[in-house]
């Protein structure tokens, strides 16, 4: 492998140009580098996705036949909870922000974050919630057992724990509220010259729509478990009918705030896709107007279509009607992007290294999550599909081969940014094969399993469920296990990968591979460029 | 488990490869199942209609993605067009999507509209969720009783006893099944007594949460005879897995002859019934009438006992959480005659959250309340066997 020095495991390049730097542990906790806060939620995140997988293993393990074998149900419970929201707020809502923080100021011409000591702050606040979810599990009682949607009156019946993952709901509701007034203000602000706003890379763009999404929602789930919180210890009734409140109502505001909070985790995932695709085929986007403007429409509708969650609560059916046709439309601007991303393809040069094989396997696997969603939308279907299998698999669909595998192509196609080695691409497509193939075998099934009327969330099945959920865990594993020649990947380019050139994707044309060195400094755009 | 593929992927018709009573079980059921009410009809023929066209859709757009993907390459020396932005083209693709779904929203909104009339019902069956029984009462008739899992624990839980053999409708039978009569529109007035719940039956077309002080309606027509089975479709706690639904739709004249049958054994019995727990049997104890029991042995199963099925209101230490949940450390019940607790024992108390636990055996009663009256503080003495059997009756 390369004959340089290896850098220490920690770190890229942080010594030319910096001198009064602290090192080692201080220099993580104090600092206010964009690089550097961007590495440590990269990290962070794919630690939290260890710990989701291992209880998501768990799960499968006691799936992977009929009867109790290893874990109770109150347990079971819990891990179908804690793994919801770990893979939710640390996994993937984290790993956007370390994408962001790392690629928005030398995509837009920034020197670094417009706030950089509440960017420390943002990223420092994360780590103690997640001590709290993942503790949780070890106080009387046991972790949340209510799914991770946290409904009353179930939830109050609970232990501390639940009061430990509303305080670990609120302090990450702080942080993404910080980080997303960072990033707006820091591409609404420093912008280099000539940088309009119609110019920006999309991922720029989808991160902009993003956080506002952030802003909106955020403060709407704080405020709903609150109200669990003084439901628990301080006598109100908000969800409790005897005194005149109503279960219903969470339900409302929970999914006022969760359905946003889906295109929050996806949003950012098209903009990385809008990045690798025309660097892959050498081809410029073809709508780039129409990608901002579909984006935007996702965004708007994802606040009217909240009741799509709730078509058996028993709503009215101008309701049930209005939120069925809300959650359809958003197909149309959906559709936008899938066939805006081909038409980028059509007629490009393509080449398929690791990021864009991640990229079209997102392609394929978030559509047919797509479709999943329209089955789900038409209210009738959805009654006879609602809290099964088929949703459990729709979702994983559209978070995990949509969210994940962007995420996955974002690291491969910018490691060589972030480390100035390339990856070794054999071990890369070895990754993407795998977990396509693990991912598939995990959860196309569950579709069948959902149809056939097989509840989520139960720790044990009647026996016609048994062969599709035996395919299920075997998928599971096999998905689960992959993930660790990823960590091998990353390490591996990281200390011993081959020096990359400068621009090692000839297609890639963002001002972070077109002015900026791999790897890329630890200050960057010192003095400002100027953008054409 | 063979390795039988996936019957036939594509079938609308859908062969009724019925679920009904105790038939053997597809092994790898790929679709919904056998509708059995107009309205379950209705979404199998949606769902059908609407997957058609997203699997059209999939391959028209997919196979252009794969056609570029292998003409449109590097290695076969594709050299890459610069055109962009086709406002054509990118209404073409906005504006049919969006007749599609015109198309499809039309037969989903009749749908709806069918669903939430719930006018006219022949009979009103008002259900009642509860951690973690069902409890139906038939508000003409004036039949109620609650449907728990019947399904022994000895099958469920693998590390007590491995290798049991499962029965043909392992989880999803239950003790007294729901009957209704067929061809009869049955209105359904769900609610739930403690938490969330979802009264979900695929086969009739339903899924509708039960709201605690809430009651919501719905309904279905049974269209011919058969047992349909279903689960607790919302996490409702420990044993939400374990909260099955059947129910038998029979033809009018049995249905009526079923109804008079429990109005009499209602009659007989001549007490309300109470809201019943699930029991956990956590000890093998043998329910042996002739065994003299010591007050040491009881107390020991009586412990374990009382940590499955009691401790979750009492609490280990058995200092309950009042108000909701009393004492029993203390207690003046538990410290006073006999009789008197194993008769709330049995029975429950009716408005509280006491439940029946009429379910565990005589030796296992007598062994959890000599458990509590002889735990902590209580010094009360022991209860036999034979003090519950005498109850009972």
């Amino acid at each position: 492998m390369s004959a340089a020095a290896p850098a220490h495991g920690h770190d890229h390049s942080h010594d030319e140009h910096a001198h009064a730097h602290p090192t080692g542990l201080k220099r993580w906790l104090f600092t206010t580098n964009h690089k550097d806060i961007g590495t440590l939620y990269l990290w962070f995140s794919f630690v939290m996705f260890l710990t989701g997988g291992v209880m998501a293993l768990l799960i499968r393990a006691e799936l992977f036949q009929p009867g109790l074998q290893f874990v109770n149900p109150e347990f079971f419970n819990s891990l179908t909870t804690v793994h919801g929201l770990v893979m939710v707020f640390g996994a993937i809502m984290p790993a956007w922000v370390g994408f962001a923080n790392w690629l928005i100021p030398m995509q837009i011409g920034a020197p670094d974050m417009a706030f950089p000591r509440m960017n420390n702050w943002s990223f420092w606040l994360v780590v103690p919630a997640a001590i709290l979810l993942v503790a949780s599990f070890f106080v009387p009682g046991g972790a949340a057992a209510s799914g991770w949607t946290l409904y009353p009156p179930l939830i109050i019946q609970q232990g501390m724990s639940i009061d430990m993952t509303i305080l670990a709901v609120h302090i990450l509701g702080a942080s993404s509220i910080m980080g997303s007034i960072n990033i707006i203000t820091t591409i609404l602000n420093l912008r280099a010259p000539g940088m309009t706003l119609m110019k920006m890379p999309l991922f720029a763009w989808t991160w902009l729509i993003t956080a506002y999404l952030l802003i909106a929602v955020m403060p709407v789930l704080a405020g709903a478990v609150t109200m669990l919180l003084t439901d628990r210890h301080f006598g109100t009734s908000f969800f409790n009918a005897a005194g005149g409140g109503d279960p219903t109502m969470f339900m409302h505001i929970f999914w006022f705030f969760g359905h946003p909070e889906v295109y929050i985790m996806i949003l950012p995932a098209f903009g990385v896709v809008s990045a690798i695709i025309p660097a892959f085929a050498r081809k410029p986007l073809f709508g780039y107007a129409s990608m901002v403007y579909a984006t935007a429409s996702i965004a708007i509708l994802s606040f009217i279509v909240w009741g799509h969650h709730m078509f058996t609560v028993g709503m009215p059916a101008a309701g049930n009607l209005f939120f069925m046709y809300a959650t359809m439309l958003i197909a149309v601007p959906t559709g936008v992007k899938i066939f805006n991303w081909i038409a980028t393809m059509w007629k490009g040069s393509m080449t398929f290294e690791t990021p864009m094989l991640f990229s079209i396997g997102f392609l394929c696997l978030f559509t047919i999550g797509g479709f999943s969603g329209l089955v789900l939308a038409i209210t009738p279907v959805d009654i006879t599909l609602h809290n099964t299998y088929y949703v459990v698999a729709h979702f994983h669909y559209v978070l995990v081969s949509g969210a994940l595998f962007a995420i996955f192509a974002g690291v491969y196609f910018w490691l060589p940014k972030w480390t100035g080695n390339m990856y070794h691409e054999g071990l890369g497509k070895l990754h993407f094969w795998l977990s396509v193939i693990g991912f598939n075998i995990a959860f196309f099934p569950q579709h069948f399993l959902g149809l056939a009327g097989m509840p989520r969330r139960i720790p044990d099945y009647a026996l016609q469920f048994a062969e599709w959920n035996l395919w299920s865990s075997v998928g599971a594993f096999l998905f689960g296990f992959s993930q660790l020649v990823f960590l091998y990947v990353v390490i591996e380019c990281i200390r011993s990968g081959r020096k990359c050139e400068d621009r090692p994707w000839e297609g890639a044309d963002s001002l972070e591979w077109t002015h900026l060195p791999c790897p890329a400094p630890y200050h960057t755009f010192e003095t400002v460029p100027e953008v054409k | 488990m063979g390795l039988d593929m996936p019957r036939t992927f594509f079938r609308p018709a859908a062969a009724a490869a019925a679920l009904g009573a105790g038939l053997a079980h597809a092994a790898y059921d790929v679709d919904i199942l056998p509708p059995a009410s107009p309205i379950a009809q209705q979404i199998y023929d949606l769902h059908w209609a609407i997957l058609w066209v997203c699997v059209v859709i999939f391959v028209g757009v997919f196979g252009t993605m794969f056609y570029s993907v292998f003409k449109h390459r590097k290695s076969v020396g594709a050299k890459a067009a610069q055109f962009h932005e086709n406002t054509t083209v990118e209404l073409v693709w906005t504006v049919i999507p969006f007749v599609i779904l015109i198309g499809m929203a039309y037969p989903a909104t009749k749908t709806v509209l069918d669903m939430k009339n719930t006018s006219n019902p022949d009979i009103t069956i008002k259900v009642t969720a509860y951690q973690w029984a069902w409890e139906y009462d038939y508000l003409q008739d004036g039949v109620k009783f609650a449907s728990l899992l019947s399904t022994p624990r000895s099958q469920i839980e693998e590390w007590e006893k491995k290798g049991e053999k499962k029965n043909a409708d392992y989880l999803l039978e239950v003790d007294r099944p729901m009957v209704v009569p067929v061809g009869k529109r049955v209105r359904l007035l769900v609610t739930a007594n403690d938490v969330i719940h979802g009264w979900y039956v695929p086969q009739l077309g339903i899924n509708q949460y039960g709201i605690p002080g809430f009651v919501k309606d719905t309904w279905f027509t049974a269209d011919r005879p058969g047992v349909y089975r279903g689960q607790c479709s919302q996490i409702c706690g420990k044993e939400h897995g374990y909260m099955p639904i059947v129910v038998v739709a029979k033809p009018p004249e049995e249905y009526a002859a079923w109804v008079k049958e429990q109005q009499a054994k209602a009659a007989a019995s001549g007490a309300a019934p109470v809201q019943v727990a699930t029991v956990t049997h956590a000890v093998a104890m043998p329910d042996d009438p002739n065994k003299k029991w010591t007050l040491e042995e009881l107390r020991t199963a009586g412990a374990k006992l009382y940590q499955a099925n009691c401790a979750p209101c009492h609490q280990p230490t058995g200092k309950g959480m009042p108000p909701a949940f009393p004492a029993l450390d203390g207690s003046r019940v538990v410290n006073g005659p006999k009789a008197a607790q194993v008769a709330l024992v049995l029975r429950g108390k009716q408005g509280t959250a006491m439940a029946s636990f009429a379910q565990l055996s005589d030796s296992e009663l007598a062994a959890v309340i000599t458990y509590t009256r002889n735990a902590w503080g209580n010094k009360a003495g022991e209860v036999l066997p034979a003090d519950v059997k005498s109850a009972r009756q």
